[in-house]
This record gives C-alpha cells, structure tokens and sequence, in this order.
C-alpha cells in the first residue's frame, strides 16, 4: 500500500509539474516537450488503475501521433520568440485567482473533505483483479457488442476529421504534371486520331 | 490512503491549470491547444478513476471514444493554425481582433 | 295569397333593379315605363289586398317566406304580417310612391342642366332616380309588411340609406351632401337607440317575431333591469323609450329633427315621397305596430307625448319665419309629424296612424304643388320672389288650397278629422302631461293656419315680385305635374270623412293596435262619435276650428291688407325673430359640439396618441433602444480569442458556484 501511494504522488506530482509547465513556458517547442512529459506520467497513473490498455494506447496514439504533430506544426511556424511572454505576469493574479477559486470549489466537492460518496467505505477499497485479468480483452468485448455503434461514429468523426485537414492545408501546385483516369476513360477516337489522306510515297 | 478522492482532486487540479492557462496565454495560439489537449487528460483520468473504483469497464470505453475525438480534434486544429499562419504570418493572439464588433 | 303578398315589395325592386343597372341602355322612356309598371303593380294588388282585408274579411296573414338563420333558438327570418293597419300602410305607400313617379317624369325632365359638363355621376341621372325612388318603395313595403324586428329594421336602415342617396343626388353641390351626411348622421343617433330596444327586445324575449314578442309582453312589463348600479328600471319603459329614440331620429322629432329641413336639398319629389308621406311616417307607423307593448309603460307613453307636444308647437314657429317655399312645408311636416306623436302618446294609435294616412296625401300634394311652383319659376325657390300666380297656375293653386286647407283643419276636409280626433284625444285622456300637450297642439293650430296661409298668400296672391324675365315664361306645368296634384288633391279631400268611423271608432285596426282600459281617451271621444257629419257640426263647439280661423285671418290681415306690419312685427321683436331664424339653435350647437368635438378630439388623438406615443415612444423608441443597446453590448466582440474563453471560464466559475452552493 504505502509503495503504491509514493509511486501514485511521485507521478501525480510529475504531472501537475509538467502541466504548470506546459503554460509558463517561453519557448513552445519546451511546452510541447512538457506536455508529453505529463502524458508519459498519466500513463502511468493509469497503469496503477489497472487501465493497461489505455495507458499504451495513450502514449502510442497521443504522444506518438498528436505531440508529434503538434511539433511538427510548432516547428514549422516561423516564431518569434522575443514577443512572447508580455503581459504573462500582468494577468497572473487574475488567472491565478480564477484558478484558485475553482479548484477550491471542485476539491470542496470531490475532495476527501466532501461528502461520503466520493470518499466513502465501500469505494476506498477496488476490487482486486486476477494477475491475468486481461484488461485488453474485456475492452474489445464491450467495444464490439454494447458500444459497436459509438465505435463506428468514432471512426467517422476520424474519417471527417482527415478529410477537413486537408480540405484546410492542402495546396495545389500549379505546376505538376498528374494523371485524371476519369477523363482518360472518355476520350473518343475523334480526339486523338486523325487520319488524313495521302497521297502514297512514290517510290520508283 | 489513496482513494477515488485523491484521483479526482488530481484531475480538478489538471483542469484548473488548463484554464488558467487559456486565459493567461496572450501570445501563442498553440498553447491554447495544447491547454485544450490538458483539460481532456483530466476528464480522463476521472474517467478511468471512476471505471476502476466502480469496477464498470464502460468508464474506459469512454475514454477511448474521448481519445480518438481529441486526436482528431488536434488534427483539425493545427490545420486551422497553419491556415492561420499562412495567412496572418503570425500566431499571436494579440492580433487576432479583425472579428471586433 | 302568398305570392301576391311576395309580389307587391318585388315588383317595385323588380323596376329598381332594371332602372339602376340597364337605365344606360334602356334611356329615359324605358327606365320610368319599368318603374311605374312596377310601382303600379305594387298599388293595384294593394288596393286588392286592401280590398280582401277589410271588405271581403281576409284574415290577418303572418307566415315566413324565408329563413336566413337560426341562432341559440332566435330565428332571423323574412316574414309578412299583413293586417288592416298594414294594408293601410301599404295603400298609401304605394299610392303616393305611383303619384311621385308620374311626377317625377315632368320635374326631372331636364335634369341635365344640373350636371356639370361630363359629370360621371349626371350621366344617366333620370334613370338613377327612377330606380332610387322604386327602391324606396320596396324598402318601406318590406319596412311595412314585416312581422319580426330584423326585417323591420332592414327596412329602416334601407329607406334610411335611399334617403341619403336621393337627399345627395345632385352630388356636386356641397349642401347636398352636407345635408345627406347629417340626414344619415343624425339618423344613426336615432338607429343606436332603435337596435339597443331590439336587443333589450331579445334579450328579455329571446324572440324577434312579433306574435311571440307581444305574447310575452305582459310577462315582461312586470320584470325591472339596473342599469345603473343602484336604480331600478322597468324594463318594458326601457325598451319603449329605446325604440321611441329610433322613431325619434326616422320621425324627426326634437332633438333630432335637424336633418328634416336640410333635406329638402334633395328634389322635390322626394320630399314629398319620403319626408312628407312615407320614411318619416316610419316611426310613427313603428310605435303604432308595438302598442302592446307601449300600452305597459305610461312612462314611456309620458315622454312620447311631451316629446311629441314640443315638436309639434316648436317646428311649427320656425315656419312662420321661413322664405324658402320648400322649407316652409318641411316645418310643417316636423310639426304635423309631432301631432302624430303626441296621438301616440296618449295612445290614441289610430287616430295617429289617421292623421299619418291623411297627411300623406295632403302634405304629399303641397309638396308636390310647390315642386309645380318650383318648376314654374325656373327652379326659384324664395317666396319673396313670387306672388301672383293665380291666375298663371289655376291648376296647381286650386289643388294647393285644397291642401293647405286640409292641412289646417277645414271643417269637412280629411284633415279636420284626423287633427280634431287627436286633439280630443289628448284633452280626454289622462296621462302625465297630457295638458301640457293639449296647450301645444292647440296653439299648434293657429301656428299651422297662420303659416300656411302666409305660405299660400305669398305665392299665389299679392304683388308680382319676380323678375321680368322669369314671367314672361310662367305658365301652368304639364299634366305630367298637375296630374297627380289632382290625383293628390281627391283624398286630401274625402278620404277623411269617410274612414273616420271604420279606423277611429269601429274594429279596423283590431288585433293590430292594443289599448289598455285606462288609457283609451279615444274611446271616450268615441262615445260621443255619431257619423262624419255629427262630428262636423262637433267641431264647430270646440277651439280648434276658431283658431284656425284665426291664423287664416291672421295671416291675411298681415301680408295683403297691412304687408308694413309684417317687417315692423320682425324689427320690434327681433330678438324672438333671431331664435326662431336660428331654429333654436340646435344647428349651431351639434356643429360646435359634436362637430368641433369630434374634430377636437380626432387633433388630441393625433397629435398625442399617434405622434408623441406610437410614433414617438414606439416605432421610434423602440428603434432608438435598440440602437442604444447594441451600442453598448458591441464592446463584448473585441475579436480576441482569449477574451471570449475568459467569459466561457467566467460562465463556467459561475455555474460550478451555484451547483456547490445551492
């Protein structure tokens, strides 16, 4: 117990660090860099709820597809990094405030001060699954019965949201040279052939 | 001990940094985003905490259905920044006024 | 039967209908054939049905023709009730009517000349005024022959409207229309009063028939209504005195007599068609046709009387003061039209609905005598301008004595019989106010000799005073004109003598007119009543006939032995002289009252209620909110992305505050 608690507070502590992080600072490549750091320590924090399969899918999909693009797109804006930082510490209190004030108010609700629903007898112990209680498994057996139909419209929402990329980015070079097999399909033979008529070579 | 109330104050905690972190963010338009990306790990994390102590694997089919939305959430957005930046040839916030009323 | 009853009223709109839509394409000669066969018709079969009422003994007929609807248990029907008091009706009606329009071919001969050059309205005029006055003619029939209020008062508003139209036929002179909008106008004051009785009617009935409603007459008469909170009314007096207010604006009595005289703007032979014999004659008729129900109310019977007293003496004094021949025989009628009243009031209904059949033809022939005048001379209508004319007009001045002594009461002529029953009437009976209307009526008398006589003496007797040119061209009017005068003149004569037993004194009106035993002063003449004769040689006892003669002698003493004392009468008692030219002043006080009034309120409308409130506060106001409001609200679109997720978090802070808190 006592080892699962330092490991749960050294890596919560890992992620509210890299979150502060992630806003305070300068230069966005390094937000970008903390960002995974603090999805690296919330797969982990997952892997203590006995949440395997999320935990990957988190890293491998979140930190090996979105951060990497998020890179990708930071690097690829040409920024100016001395404008950056103004006016920062003037909204500090103000933001700060804001933050406070609501953290306060969610804490007071959920926290271990609240009421018993959320701190109570019966939900401070987990069950405790079996070593080879397959996480992954028991997943894929409601995902493709129950939550079928969610599961489509998610692979929609993917197919939309790759369509709209490059809708929005994709720039067309005037100059290329590229095939239309649809227009090749229907080219007639008035198009391309014309026979003339000659007289024949004289050949003696 | 550490108990659902200990994941759920750290999910609280995550949200209200992201928050702080819109509003503080004057000049860069892909913190914002990646604020976004935060506040959506805490819903996750409630998320995956409620599905263990409830012992209901439903908390962690949502989560995925949350992750493949964000990712593509992500994706559309940075492409509206890089259409931004070609546009505007500059990210920062600041100067993003042209819908004032 | 029935058809024949159907086919008096449609065979006079028959005529009208063909007038008013082909008279362009018919002309002038087809447009009054159609007319007159129609009318004609109409006064044949009701002399026949006259004839089968009251000699063959036909029963009384009260049966629907059509029913228009049925709602909550009323019945809105078209219906006859033809009785002794109808057929008379009807006779006169359509008698005059046919009178009018023989007339009428002579008067409006060259109505041309009244147009102005390519008037739209002038086209056709001839032929227009055929089909109006059939069309009145079939309005007063349906008025007459109707046996529920509905249709009586379709009648009413039908003679009313036709009123308008001929008042204001020679469209283009102002006082034309001038006087058809107040005729119309004061009318509807009157017809206000009217419909609120046939709703008081249904209301306390739940009928509009009349068998039905005179049924439950007595059951009614016990019930009282508050109108104000606190007081008690009876509600038969209600009722009467509502529908007397409609009589008093079709009947012109005082106060709303003032359409009367300006009504004589319209031509002659509609003055004497409709406001001498017949849609004036309505309310008289109406009030007669409801004594079941008056016959419960002496209240009502009260201020029907004094009413009619005060109409009868007042018009009459305006007459003397008068220069305009028309307008002269106007006053008259207002004053013979209160005598009629004043009978109704002490419920002498026969001896009124007498005088009304009487003066019908008398008044109707003076009428027509003066539009003889009028033609004469050139369409001049001021009695200053004439005199002489006997021996110019032989005819049209031997059948206008007839009338003006018909209409004072000459022993023997028909309306001696009618005015001396009335006034024997009113002194036997013994209703409240009955002296005060028996002081009028005779004082009424000399008023109505002395007038008619100066009327009579200034035309047709004294110093020629026209122009030289005008006399050159007099000579009598056509047989088209003076046929009818001595159509008119026949029963002016007789017709009193004859009836008066019958009508007065015998059954003729049973069933259609009700007294009640302590009202009948009629019947206590009555006793006394021994044939026509007896009753000549009765009047010579009493004061009417005296002063009679006196306001003959009177009035020739003044304007052919002395003329000098006519204007010395008028310097020295100017004042008196200015009341009567000012007709009392009612004119002048419904211009400055209701006229200014309504003009005055209509300006504080406009300039506050439509100007500074819905111009001012609404359409502009509300614009200018908007305005101001959008002013201020557009400063929350700075256009910066962090501003607009600095509200969302705001929003968000707030709603978490309230889930915690509350």
């Amino acid at each position: 117990m006592i080892f699962t608690d330092l490991v749960f507070y050294f890596f919560a502590g890992m992620l509210v660090l890299a979150g502060l992080g992630v806003i305070s600072s300068r230069n966005p490549v390094h937000s970008a860099l903390f960002l995974v750091l603090s999805f690296f320590s919330c797969s982990a924090l997952w892997l203590l709820l006995q949440a395997e399969f999320l935990a990957i899918v988190l890293v491998l999909v979140y930190v090996g597809a979105v951060m990497v693009l998020f890179l990708f797109v930071v690097m690829m804006l040409d920024i100016n990094l001395t404008q950056m930082r103004q006016g920062f510490v003037r909204y500090l209190p103000i933001g700060a405030l804001i933050a406070l004030v609501m953290v306060a108010q969610m804490v007071w609700v959920v926290g271990p001060a609240g009421p018993d629903v959320f701190s109570g007898e019966q939900l401070a112990q987990a069950v405790q699954l079996p070593a080879d209680h397959s996480n992954t498994r028991e997943l894929g057996k409601v995902l493709y019965t129950d939550y079928v139909f969610p599961f489509e419209v998610a692979s929609v929402i993917l197919l939309v949201a790759i369509v709209a990329a490059i809708a929005l980015t994709m720039r067309r070079r005037e100059m290329t040279k590229y095939q239309t097999p649809g227009k090749q399909v229907q080219v007639r033979k008035a198009d391309r052939l014309r026979i003339m008529k000659m007289d024949a070579e004289g050949g003696e | 001990m550490i108990g659902l109330s200990s994941y759920l104050t750290l999910g609280a905690i995550l949200f209200s940094i992201s928050i702080a972190g819109i509003f503080l963010n004057r000049k860069n338009v892909v913190v914002l985003l990646m604020c976004i990306e935060l506040m959506l790990l805490s819903a996750n994390i409630n998320f995956v905490a409620f599905s263990h102590y409830l012992n209901d694997i439903s908390g962690q089919v949502f989560v995925f259905f949350i992750l493949t939305v964000a990712a593509a959430e992500a994706a559309i957005g940075l492409a509206i920044l890089v259409t931004l930046f070609r546009n505007r040839r500059t990210i920062d916030v600041e100067q993003l006024d042209a819908m004032k009323g | 039967m029935e058809s024949i009853y159907l086919a008096i009223p449609l065979a006079s709109l028959f005529g009208s209908i063909i007038a008013g839509f082909l008279g362009g394409i018919i002309g002038r000669k087809g447009a009054h054939t159609v007319t007159i066969v129609g009318v004609g018709t109409s006064f044949v079969l009701s002399l026949y049905v006259l004839y089968q009422h009251v000699f063959a003994g036909v029963e009384a007929y009260n049966g629907t023709v059509y029913t228009w609807m049925v709602s909550e248990g009323i019945r809105f029907e078209v219906g006859f009730l033809v009785d002794n008091l109808t057929v008379m009706m009807m006779a006169v009606v359509t008698g005059v009517s046919l009178a009018v329009h023989v007339y009428t071919i002579g008067y409006m001969a060259d109505d041309e000349h009244n147009w102005p050059k390519d008037s739209l309205a002038g086209k056709n005029s001839y032929q227009r005024f055929f089909s109006y006055i059939s069309l009145f003619t079939f309005s007063m029939l349906m008025l007459v022959m109707s046996n529920n209020f509905m249709q009586l008062f379709f009648g009413w508003e039908a003679v009313g409207l036709v009123s308008y139209l001929l008042i204001g036929f020679w469209s283009v002179r102002p006082t034309a229309i001038y006087a058809n909008l107040k005729a119309f106008l004061v009318n509807r004051v009157g017809d206000f009063g009217f419909i609120l009785g046939i709703a008081a009617v249904v209301l306390y009935t739940g009928s509009l028939d009349y068998v039905e409603v005179f049924g439950k007459a007595e059951a009614v008469a016990q019930q009282t209504m508050s109108i104000f909170p606190g007081s008690e009314w009876s509600v038969m007096t209600v009722i009467c005195i509502l529908l007397f207010i409609g009589a008093m604006g079709k009947s012109a009595q005082v106060p709303l007599h003032v359409w009367l005289p300006d009504s004589m703007e319209g031509p002659t032979p509609i003055s004497a068609l409709i406001h001498a014999a017949t849609m004036v004659t309505a309310g008289i008729f109406m009030v007669a046709r409801m004594s079941p129900l008056y016959e419960f109310s002496e209240t009502a019977l009260s201020v029907v009387l004094i009413i009619g007293a005060i109409t009868a003496f007042a018009m009459g004094l305006i007459g003397i003061v008068q220069n305009d021949i028309k307008r002269v025989v106007a006053y008259s009628t207002l004053s013979q039209l209160g005598y009629m009243t004043v009978a109704l009031g002490v419920s002498a209904y026969s001896a009124a609905v007498f005088h009304l059949m009487t003066h019908a033809f008398f008044k109707a022939l003076l009428f027509l005598a003066a539009g003889s005048v009028i033609i004469a001379m050139h369409h001049e209508q001021d009695m200053r301008k004439m005199g002489g004319l006997k021996k110019y007009m032989p005819i049209t001045y031997w059948t206008s004595l007839v009338g003006s002594l018909a209409l004072i009461g000459f022993p023997g002529m028909s309306g001696f019989f009618s005015k001396d029953a009335i006034i024997e009437a009113v002194h036997h009976s013994t209703i409240a106010g009955h002296q005060f209307a028996y002081i009028m009526v005779l004082s009424g008398v000399f008023v109505t000799a002395f007038y008619s006589f100066r009327m009579f003496f200034l035309v047709f007797h004294t110093e020629e005073r026209m122009d030289e040119h005008t006399r050159s061209h007099l000579h009598e009017t056509p047989w088209v004109v003076t046929g009818p005068l001595i159509a008119l003149a026949i029963p002016s004569f007789l017709i009193g003598g004859f009836t008066i037993g019958p009508m007065l004194f015998g059954d003729f009106f049973n069933g259609a007119i009700v007294v009640h035993e302590g009202h009948d002063g009629l019947a206590r003449v009555g006793e006394h009543f021994h044939g026509a004769w007896s009753f000549i040689e009765h009047g010579f006892a009493g004061p009417a006939l005296y002063l009679a003669a006196l306001g003959v002698f009177a009035a020739w003493y003044i304007y052919i032995k002395e003329p000098s004392i006519a204007e010395a009468t008028r310097k020295r008692f100017s004042v008196i002289y200015n009341i009567l030219d000012r007709k009392y002043g009612f004119d002048e006080f419904n211009e400055w009252a209701f006229g200014g009034g309504s003009r005055g309120l209509g300006k504080r409308l406009w300039q506050i209620g439509d100007v500074v409130l819905i111009d001012g506060l609404v359409v502009n106001g509300s614009a200018k909110l908007v305005g101001w409001f959008s002013s201020v609200v557009r400063h929350l679109q700075t256009g910066l992305l962090y501003h607009y997720a600095f509200a969302m978090i705001i929003g968000v802070l707030m709603l978490l505050t309230l889930f915690v808190i509350i």
